[in-house]
């Protein structure tokens, strides 16, 4: 029927090909999900979209003009990365869902790439932080942002999704470790909240006292933040003594670090789960 | 071990932790073509041999060959031979059934067109009709047992595995899914099953395997085990101060020593003639002036097998039917002796 007809002692494999159509297939299997649970996308929608309301007319007021010209065109882009790292939160409890229900037996029964579920997993988490990601941008049009062109605007959106897509990755490892989905929720907060409040994302880092300026400003959530700024608005926006060109460096070197790490981690951690 | 098996296990160990035996030296061989029934209590280990035969989980010691291909050694073409269906294997609330059994397809690695192909095919034998496009969220047990037994059958497998297809299913339709499963594998599909129903496994069976504390302890066609365990039987409840002259009165009734259920208390006999034998009982009792607590008449359970061949009732277990399963008491086999010999041939 499949793979290989070969005598018992040769061990099959599965090819490429047939892994990335297995990675398709669940990817489209957990983006219906999605759909048929339009309760879950609309809350997930609206929470960063309030969280960036709140931000720019709460603290707006107190950061513009003293920090920054306009806190529009400043949180946006930062809010950008925040959402992706919230929403790269998903995959943690996805995954320990679908380990609970007990549908994971099943795909391990069938003659499939064992990472296509973690990475269909990642990928349907990504399209849906596209998806919200935009809709941001939208929302933020409407009170007043305002990039320099359409191309800049694109071009820090895919990093913010790249590095998101990373994060995925992450999460998977974390949920996998918390095996429960309550428990993948708690712990994913523990890691969320240093890396986006302890950042760029809100406000510059000039303020924060010494040893907090030096976490804040090289870890890779600010890093990412102010790529897109730079992106987005050119060098001018961007801390004294950065540059673009050594920020997308930096943000490229922190996406293929934490890949690097979390994949093989995860897809071992998958593996050991399951069996 | 023949030629013509297409299921083989040999000395399958599997430990759990320090004290878990789950399956300790399980040998078994399945012929191509055949339904085999895994009899057992919950916690018997029927669940980790099928687990480790469908390459789930892998054993601490022994073999185990799918078609010929070593079930350890290569676990991906193993699972183009196989199916997987019955209380664990989920199907997925939020896809409709048709949705379902096609996905499941495409993972057998089938072409987009005898996924869908195939799907059709299968969906028609469940008659699920206009459901297959309602999410599975909406289903009945019953539907979503039928979906799932489709989901397994989607991709043409050699072996089928279900385990327990029908736990959890209300009696009426539970005959259904048995007729059904009998048609689906009718085509010469070799199906491996587990339950904990010796009726469900008398109905579809050709062979039988009685599994305890990780030990396959019996095996054979449903008559033979039937001959081994008896038919029918009368069970009689007695003050505990009657009890020895009332297992005398027994004796000569059937020929043989009445069995000492400990767990309840109740004398256990073979009743070969079914009423008969129950006027007989009471009248003998009545003459001798032994007035029983509890009598009843009823065709052997699991807990009947395991009394007679182990000596000790199945526990822990599930409802049953019949209402014979004690809950969560231990085995009995670990107190004194009663002065009853056990049954065996």
């Amino acid at each position: 029927m499949t793979t290989t007809t070969s005598l018992r002692t040769s061990r099959a494999r599965i090819t490429p090909a047939h892994g990335m159509k297995d990675m398709l297939v669940i990817t489209r299997r957990n983006l219906l999900r999605v759909v048929r649970m339009p309760q879950l996308l609309l809350f997930s929608t609206v929470q960063p979209v309030m969280f960036l309301l709140l931000f720019n007319y709460v603290f707006g007021g107190a950061i513009a003009g003293a920090q920054v010209d306009n806190y529009i065109n400043f949180l946006l882009p930062g809010i950008l990365v925040q959402t992706m790292v919230f929403g790269a939160t998903n995959t943690a409890t996805g995954l320990t869902e679908d380990l609970a229900a007990g549908v994971i037996d099943r795909f391990r029964s069938l003659p499939m790439a064992r990472s296509a579920v973690m990475a269909g997993r990642t990928l349907a988490d990504l399209v849906r932080s596209t998806l919200v990601n935009t809709l941001m941008v939208f929302v933020g049009f409407l009170i007043g942002f305002r990039p320099e062109g359409l191309p800049e605007l694109l071009l820090g959106m895919l990093v913010a999704l790249l590095f998101g897509y990373a994060m995925s990755w992450v999460f998977a490892t974390v949920g996998l470790f918390a095996k429960v989905p309550e428990a993948a929720q708690s712990a994913s907060f523990l890691i969320v909240f240093p890396l986006v409040f302890a950042s760029s994302v809100f406000v510059p880092t000039q303020s924060m006292p010494g040893w907090l300026q030096a976490f804040a400003e090289h870890q890779p959530v600010s890093v990412v933040a102010n790529t897109v700024r730079g992106l987005v608005f050119g060098g001018q926006v961007l801390p004294p003594g950065q540059t673009i060109e050594s920020l997308l460096f930096r943000s490229a070197l922190w996406i293929i670090v934490i890949l690097a790490v979390f994949v093989p981690i995860g897809i071992r951690l998958y593996r050991r789960a399951v069996s | 071990m023949n030629d013509s098996s297409i299921i083989r296990a040999e000395h399958v160990s599997k430990r759990f932790g320090k004290d878990t035996q789950a399956l300790d030296d399980v040998s078994i061989s399945i012929d191509a073509g055949t339904i085999y029934g895994l009899l057992g209590p919950n916690g018997a280990g029927k669940t980790t041999l099928i687990r480790v035969l469908a390459t789930l989980l892998k054993p601490d010691a022994g073999s185990a060959w799918i078609a010929g291909i070593n079930v350890i050694d290569d676990p991906v073409t193993t699972r183009t031979k196989i199916g997987l269906g019955g209380q664990y294997a989920a199907i997925d609330e939020f896809l409709t059934g048709r949705e379902n059994v096609e996905m499941i397809g495409r993972l057998y690695n089938l072409l987009p067109d005898v996924a869908k192909e195939n799907t059709e095919e299968v969906l028609a034998q469940i008659r699920l009709d206009d459901a297959a496009d309602r999410q599975v969220g909406t289903y009945s047990g019953g539907m979503r047992r039928r979906l799932d037994l489709a989901a397994s059958l989607v991709g043409k497998p050699d072996v089928l595995f279900l385990d327990e297809p029908t736990t959890g299913i209300d009696p009426r339709s539970r005959v259904d899914i048995w007729d059904l499963i009998r048609d689906l594998v009718s085509g010469g599909t070799t199906l491996l099953m587990t339950t904990q129903y010796l009726e469900e496994a008398d109905y579809l069976a050709d062979r039988i395997g009685v599994i305890d504390h990780g030990r396959l302890i019996e095996e054979g066609t449903a008559d033979e085990l039937k001959d081994r365990i008896g038919g029918t039987v009368v069970e009689v409840a007695l003050p505990v101060e009657r009890r020895a002259e009332a297992a005398a009165l027994l004796t000569a009734i059937s020929g043989d020593e009445p069995q000492l259920d400990t767990n309840r208390g109740v004398l256990v006999i073979q009743a070969p003639d079914g009423s008969r034998t129950l006027i007989d009982v009471v009248r003998r009792l009545d003459e001798a002036g032994i007035q029983p607590n509890d009598i009843e008449m009823h065709k052997p359970t699991l807990d009947d097998v395991f009394l007679t061949l182990t000596g000790h009732v199945a526990a822990p277990s599930a409802p049953n039917g019949n209402g014979a399963v004690t809950e969560g008491t231990s085995p009995a086999d670990t107190g004194p002796r009663p002065p009853f010999r056990r049954r065996r041939r």
